[in-house]
């Protein structure tokens, strides 16, 4: 074998003669992700200080908004609201959430696996469908559970009355706990036993061990857990218009809708109350990151699995298992199964013997023939493939500049494709509102419109997931490749983007589900042609076609759960091997 | 062939402190040789070899290859790594996880600038895994290899666009001791065979001894001593080379006088001393002598022990490591190491003798530490 060959004298000193594809690829992820974080936060800024413009009276620059908002009680008392709102969701979750976590990681409660596994299926309900079944459940006239309870201990009153704010925080709370319990999942798996170990080993007993030493490894966790529940429940939409709004009781993120959606449309005063509820959740999620960052010292990254003490709970383990099928059956089942009632029915009737003689398919004949269903199902599918598949590029380049170099600026970057995180989705989809009317590049009305504001609402998320992926790709797989002598792009997509491919995979179904499932962002910007399945369920919702509605919600569920399966065999099949690496 | 110039590389580390890696590096490599850059972890040689990759960019010096400047701080010159054409191995191995070995292999050559047709790339890369022994496992999943698979696999890969450089960073490190001395023996045998200019980093002594024809040994950033193996080992320059490479006894004195031969006489804790190698130093300078175990000699008497540079001491401990025997030797208060075959027999607390040959034993100015 002769490897040395003779021309080795040919080494030019040679500079890129055409522009390199690393700089276009780069600059263009750097300005579209600068683009859709600044330009709606600077346009929803401005038109604050705004009056509407009416006909033929043109926008005139005022406080009036801000004085408006902020000089009555009635904002004051919307703001409460709101807090309390927030607080107490995040706290119902964060119970509900912690318990299942602790269960499924440190007690040896027979069937752990299979409720891990059947956690997901919460995350694929829409959270308009989860509050409707909830209504059917518990209103005071006609809510399922208040009749079952009636008939049974012969009550006078109704039991439970959904119409409350205890009613918002439990079905907001119930709604969020998967998301509690995921988050407190990895933070009892990211424990390492060890350390528990050496405190029982030094003599403390379990209670001092418990307080000093397990209570303190997870307070960051438990923190940044409250904290990230809290900023959601504030940003809540469906609960707060579907519940609170016919009893009066205001949020902010259904002020603001309410402020919209008079006659004249009151955009400047949304605009200041989505200033206020800006400030109030950017103060949150920056308290969020900075317990996050410092809690880094007190969980182990290193990758290697640790076993975590499981519990011998004893016939407690029952008890544990039991919680699990309650659970199960509120979040899940009677949900699910209220709603495939009511879809069988010809008008509302809470279940009954008698009601169940009058079984009925109309409602499913009604929806497939309604004429708006089959632009919403092909708008629907094209916003969230287009929108998923365009978070995940945009965030795989982002993610690589921030992670693997070491340009100047790249944590501004790294902020500014995080910034989203911020809006709540209703604040989102009233600064695009304002650009798409302000700017006329022809794009309010269409699915254009929408598919950039999914984009920007679910860019931090894809970010999240890219990120992990990312910083496990050792650096030497890549400058290996620069040592085969191959350029930046044939480096990015034929080693960075496959090694990047199980992360990408999982971020791309997540934001494929909650583009889906969006509606908050969706409801201020659709147009006649372009209605999503999500606005359809909020419109029939509005017109009082309940069974209808439920017909459609149950196709919906099935059918996300076929696409989610789907795509998961798909992901699972293409997928790369779990590597060393 | 490589020739490396006043280079200076800095990088900025984790808590914001700029960090000079490389300073003032100068060396040169004739071609086909293998030239070793030794020293702890944090000394800079990595970084040293990595600026030669183009993975770091210095901030002042040049590289040129073949008298083609490759990096040149005055000329404003920098070859971007993938037009630089070096095969490169990776302490890591970075064997691409989601390719087969084939593919591994073959990836150089499907992304360089040089086109090749599909069957010159199979045969290649064939000729280049059967000149490692993987040629069998080609399809196999690169993930499926075995530690010591992976390095060849990663060497094979580095050769396979015939690269006028080959880099390899501790290429050895991550494989169990008995592997490490098989592989150590194949690499030196490819490179003798295949004549390829390479560099090697390592903080592993034996290994820069096994294979080296240039051994230079760095300190924070610089190059402290740089000669071929023989000389690093028996003439280190200073306290660190010596200490560094291999194991060895460190004994103050003061210097006494000169011989009419031109040894020297160094007064020390275990008596005096005759050094052959002469060091430019007048009488009365503190030096340092460094005697290796292995060149001490033990007896059970005086007679057996001869008449120059004879010393006598109590056994203080024995350690049996099976191939050798470590005698610890108290002399006054100074404690010695020899090292000696296991047939030795003085128990410990017995009286030993030992000799060290003049030409075996070195002073170092105290100073150059």
């Amino acid at each position: 074998m002769e490897l040395t060959s003779d021309d080795a004298v040919d080494l030019p000193a040679r500079r890129s003669r055409r522009l390199d594809s690393k700089w276009l690829i780069i600059g263009g992820a750097v300005l579209i992700s600068s683009v859709l974080a600044l330009i709606p936060l600077c346009f929803l800024l401005w038109q604050s200080f705004f009056t509407p413009q009416v006909a033929d009276v043109p926008a005139a620059f005022t406080f009036g908004n801000y004085r408006i908002a902020y000089g009555s009680t009635q904002t004051l008392r919307t703001l409460g609201n709101s807090l309390r709102f927030a607080t107490g969701a995040a706290l119902v979750s964060f119970f509900i959430g912690t318990l299942l976590a602790w269960i499924n990681e440190r007690t040896n409660t027979p069937f752990r696996k299979f409720f891990f596994a059947i956690t997901i299926v919460p995350l694929i309900i829409p959270g308009i469908l989860f509050t409707i079944s909830w209504i059917f459940l518990a209103s005071p006239r006609i809510g399922a559970l208040n009749v079952a309870f009636k008939s049974l201990f012969g009550l006078s009153r109704p039991l439970f009355n959904i119409y409350s704010m205890g009613g918002m925080v439990w079905v907001d709370g119930l709604h969020y706990s998967t998301m509690a319990f995921l988050l407190m999942s990895a933070a009892f798996r990211g424990m390492d036993p060890s350390l528990e170990e050496s405190s029982l080993m030094s003599g403390a007993g379990i209670a001092r061990t418990l307080w000093r030493i397990t209570f303190r490894l997870a307070l960051p966790a438990v923190v940044s857990t409250l904290l990230i529940l809290f900023v959601r429940a504030l940003e809540s939409f469906e609960v707060p218009a579907l519940i609170g709004l016919p009893v009066k009781l205001q949020v902010l993120t259904s002020s603001i809708y309410e402020a919209i959606n008079q006659y004249p449309s009151q955009i400047g005063l949304a605009s200041s109350y989505s200033v206020l509820l800006l400030v109030i959740t950017s103060i949150g999620l920056y308290l969020q990151s900075r317990v996050a960052s410092g809690g880094g010292k007190y969980t182990t990254t290193t990758g290697k699995g640790f076993r975590p003490r499981e519990m011998d709970i004893g016939a407690w383990r029952f008890v544990t298992a039991g919680i699990y099928v309650v659970y199960f059956l509120l979040i899940v089942v009677l949900p699910l199964a209220v709603l495939i009632w009511s879809s069988l029915q010809k008008y509302y009737r809470s279940p009954s013997l008698a009601a169940a003689h009058h079984l009925t398919l109309d409602a499913y004949r009604y929806i497939i023939h309604l004429p708006v269903l089959r632009h919403a199902v092909v708008n629907s599918l094209v916003l969230s493939f287009s929108c998923a598949t365009a978070v995940m590029l945009l965030s795989a380049v982002i993610c690589w500049i921030v992670v693997k170099t070491k340009l100047p600026g790249r944590w501004l970057l790294d902020n500014l494709a995080s910034l989203p995180l911020v809006f709540p989705g209703l604040v989102l989809g009233l600064s695009f509102m304002i650009v798409g009317l302000k700017v006329d590049i022809g794009i309010y009305g269409t699915l254009w419109i929408l598919l950039l504001a999914y984009i920007t609402r679910f860019l931090p998320y894809g970010m999240r997931y890219t990120n992990t992926s990312m910083i496990q790709i050792h650096k030497e797989l890549e400058e290996s490749a620069a040592m085969s002598c191959a350029s930046w792009s044939a480096a990015f997509f034929r080693i960075v983007l496959p090694l990047l491919k199980p992360g990408l995979m999982a971020g791309w179904i997540y934001v494929l589900i909650v583009s889906v499932r969006e509606l908050s962002s969706s409801i201020l910007l659709y147009s006649p042609g372009s209605e999503t399945v999500s606005i359809v369920i909020w419109e029939l919702w509005q017109n009082g076609q309940y069974v209808e509605l439920s017909a459609l919600s149950v196709m919906l569920i099935f059918a996300l759960i076929v696409l989610v399966s789907l795509a998961q065999y798909i992901g699972g099949k293409f997928g790369v091997k779990a590597s060393r690496h | 062939m490589l020739n490396v110039q006043g280079l200076n590389t800095e990088y900025v580390d984790g808590n914001n402190v700029r960090v000079r890696a490389a300073r003032d590096v100068t060396f040169d490599v004739p071609e086909g040789k293998l030239f070793t850059l030794l020293g702890p972890s944090g000394c800079g040689k990595t970084t040293t070899l990595r600026s030669i990759a183009g993975l770091e960019r210095p901030v002042g010096g040049s590289i040129t290859v073949n008298g083609v400047t490759i990096f040149g701080a005055n000329s404003n010159t920098f070859v971007p790594p993938n037009k630089r054409q070096f095969g490169m191995v990776f302490q890591s191995y970075a064997i691409w996880p989601h390719m087969s070995v084939f593919r591994n292999c073959s990836f150089p050559l499907e992304v360089g600038t040089k086109k090749f047709s599909k069957r010159e790339i199979e045969e290649r890369v064939m000729r280049v895994l059967a000149a490692v022994g993987l040629d069998h496992v080609a399809e196999r999943d690169a993930t499926k290899m075995s530690g010591g698979q992976q390095q060849r696999l990663a060497l094979a890969r580095a050769l396979v666009m015939e690269p006028k450089l080959l880099l390899l960073d501790e290429p050895l490190s991550n494989l169990d001791a008995k592997l490490r001395d098989k592989m150590r023996f194949e690499l030196k045998r490819m490179q003798r065979e295949l004549r390829l200019t390479t560099i090697y980093v390592t903080h592993d002594q034996e290994e820069a001894l096994a294979l080296s024809h240039e051994i230079a040994v760095m300190r924070e950033g610089r190059i402290v001593q740089k000669a071929p193996p023989r000389e690093i080992y028996d003439l280190p320059n200073s306290r660190f080379v010596a200490d560094f490479v291999g194991n060895t006894n460190f004994i103050e004195g003061t210097v006494r006088g000169h011989e009419p031969d031109g040894h020297l006489i160094v007064d020390s804790p275990i008596g005096a001393v005759t050094v052959a190698n002469p060091v430019a130093c007048a009488v009365g300078d503190k030096v340092t002598l460094s005697m290796r175990p292995e060149n001490l000699m033990v007896y059970e008497t005086r007679e057996a022990a001869g008449a120059a540079n004879v010393f006598e001491g109590k056994v203080f401990t024995k350690v049996f490591l099976g191939e050798t025997l470590d005698f610890q030797i108290k002399v006054n208060e100074q404690v010695v190491l020899a090292r000696v075959h296991p047939a030795h027999k003085t128990p410990v607390g017995g009286t030993i003798f030992f000799s060290v040959d003049p030409q075996r034993c070195i002073a170092l100015r105290t100073d150059a530490a």
